[in-house]
């Protein structure tokens, strides 16, 4: 019995030992440069199989008006407070105007007027946050693709960069995001300038937000101020693609 | 002088090695003795025990990883969006009126337990925070939501290609038709071994070859319910997936549903893994590990059936 009690008692410690040691070990591949390249492997192959199975046409749920979430939770700047923008906002944004560059061949600029002016969309779709909760909400909105159209996008463009108005930190770097063409010209990806049947409020980004049913919250840009169409974003910002992909998040957002 | 310090020596390293060589004689015949005894039994297939141990680790991290996305907003409801002021369970932690993090609470429906230190508000850097799980029981540590989110998305490749080759040999070696799949006989016998169980004795002689009624319901859930469950929810939550086969939405009810679902499944791997390593420790922690590292595990003579044969 005893020596059982003492062979218990090794197992335990042995135990508490692996785990501890597990965890460290853990930790520190976490810290180093390497080994979350080499999770961040798995993102890839997600994104490819992800497409394989999606395409371009597959449709993100649209959901009735009696599924409203009776609180949608604004998440991340809740008023980017600058001074250019309180003043767009004291002004009901009339003079927002967002221009469309880069790899194009007619660049554009798009006023609230010119975007109200696109056959519109109105989807009621769910939001998923990254965190794990998910909203309702009825977005109406111009369709990206017919405003890639008009300003026709050269062959060698292959990613659309949003701009947006609120900045993160005191070092002048601002909120911006990237879609593929695939998902940019995918027919729920809007830029909406309604939510629930009124002007968007400023939580939620007004004047006008990007909406990709088809991908986490994050990449749901708010406040957009330009949009650029790229051959790579490597150059921009901290090279990931978007605000939080240069903190780590992963680029495809489809999970 | 030399010479007899010679002879000396020799003498003294001739009586140990006499010595040693009568040990290690005994220790053989005492072995030899046992193993008469008993019968080694090759149990476990390379191909299991590589899959088992890989799944194992797998299962350790995505556990870990996924109380780490978790935390992230640890409450879970039921439904397709996310009723914020009726979670069907919810970690808080509750502030003072300096803001200081002060109490950890676990809320289950309309129930509040006091869980400080542990779910709701633990210690991180010495400090209570308000934290759904403790930082000892998530990968990693600290509050660091896209890492988890990478430890637990390479894993569940690991964790699913692994799970589908396992059922692929198990179905065509016929593994889990003959030692997996619960029979009627096995349906009959569970009360008697429920019975068993609880008095902890454990089958012996031949009847310690195949899996008793208990474990093979344990291991038929665990690989062929919860498994597909955890990794169907888990799409669930992806708006990607959901876009494919929104079918998924309508089985689970939604997809706050689905995350609960999930939560569920991964606290069951938990409770089948506690019972699990209960269960190898005391039916014998070496020979069970022998057998999941080498495959080869032994049998004890059943005293009655050998007395009455």
């Amino acid at each position: 019995m005893a020596d059982n009690g003492t062979r218990r008692g090794f197992l335990g410690a042995a135990a508490a030992g692996a785990g501890t040691l597990f965890l460290s070990g853990c930790q520190g591949l976490s810290e180093t440069q390497w080994f979350p390249k080499v999770l961040d492997s798995a993102e890839g192959l997600t994104k490819r199989i992800q497409r394989l199975f999606a395409g371009s046409w597959s449709m993100a749920p649209e959901y009735s008006k009696a599924d409203l979430s009776p609180v949608f939770k604004a998440n991340g700047t809740l008023n980017p407070g600058t001074t250019m923008y309180n003043m767009a906002a004291s002004n009901d944004f009339r003079d927002w105007k967002i221009p469309v560059t880069g790899l194009v061949a007619h660049p554009v600029t798009l006023s609230l007027d010119d975007l109200r002016a696109f056959p519109s969309r109105t989807q009621i779709t769910r939001h998923d946050c990254v965190e794990g909760w998910s909203c309702i909400g009825e977005w109406t909105g111009a369709p990206l693709r017919l405003i890639l159209d008009k300003a026709h996008a050269l062959p060698n463009a292959r990613y659309v960069v949003f701009y947006c108005a609120d900045p993160m930190s005191d070092n002048g770097d601002y909120y911006y995001e990237s879609l593929d063409l695939v998902e940019a010209c995918h027919p729920q990806t809007i830029l909406a300038y309604e939510m629930n049947g009124a002007p968007l409020t400023i939580p939620h980004g007004a004047p006008v937000r990007l909406r990709c049913e088809r991908q986490l919250g994050y990449k749901h840009a708010k406040y957009v101020e330009r949009i650029e169409l790229v051959e790579s974003f490597a150059h921009i910002a901290g090279g990931k693609g978007g605000y939080w992909e240069d903190q780590g998040y992963t680029w495809w957002a489809g999970i | 002088m030399e010479k007899r310090l010679e002879t000396d020596l020799g003498a003294r390293l001739k009586a140990a090695r006499t010595a040693a060589v009568g040990a290690w004689q005994s220790y053989l015949a005492r072995r030899r003795e046992r193993m008469a005894h008993r019968e080694l039994f090759y149990r476990h297939t390379g191909t299991v025990r590589t899959l088992h141990w890989v799944n194992a680790l797998c299962l350790l991290v995505m556990l870990m990883s996924g109380l780490q996305i978790f935390n992230a907003h640890p409450a879970l409801y039921w439904g397709q969006f996310s009723n914020f002021d009726h979670p069907f369970i919810a970690l808080v932690g509750e502030e003072d009126n300096s803001g200081r993090v002060v109490k950890g609470v676990t809320q289950i429906g309309h129930w509040r337990f006091n869980t400080t230190g542990v779910l709701g508000a633990s210690n991180e850097q010495g400090q209570l925070t308000a934290r759904g799980f403790p930082a000892w029981a998530t990968l990693p540590g600290p509050q660091w939501l896209a890492m988890g989110r990478l430890w637990h998305f390479f894993f569940a490749w690991i964790f699913v290609i692994n799970g589908l080759a396992f059922a692929a040999y198990a179905l065509i070696r016929r593994h889990a038709q003959r030692d997996l799949f619960p029979t009627r006989t096995d349906i009959r016998h569970l009360g008697h071994e429920i019975a068993q169980h609880i008095r902890l004795r454990f089958p012996k002689g031949e009847a310690a070859k195949r899996y008793n009624a208990l474990q093979k319901i344990a291991y038929f859930t665990v690989i062929f319910v919860l498994g597909p469950l955890v990794v169907l929810t888990g799409l669930t939550m992806s708006p990607t997936m959901d876009s494919v086969f929104p079918g998924l939405l309508w089985v689970f009810g939604g997809r706050q549903s689905a995350r609960t679902i999930h939560f569920l499944c991964a606290f069951s791997f938990l409770g089948f893994f506690i019972i699990h390593i209960v269960m190898v420790v005391l039916s014998g922690t070496w020979n069970n590990l022998r057998s999941m590292i080498t495959g080869w595990y032994a049998i004890e003579p059943d005293e009655e059936e050998t007395s009455h044969g």
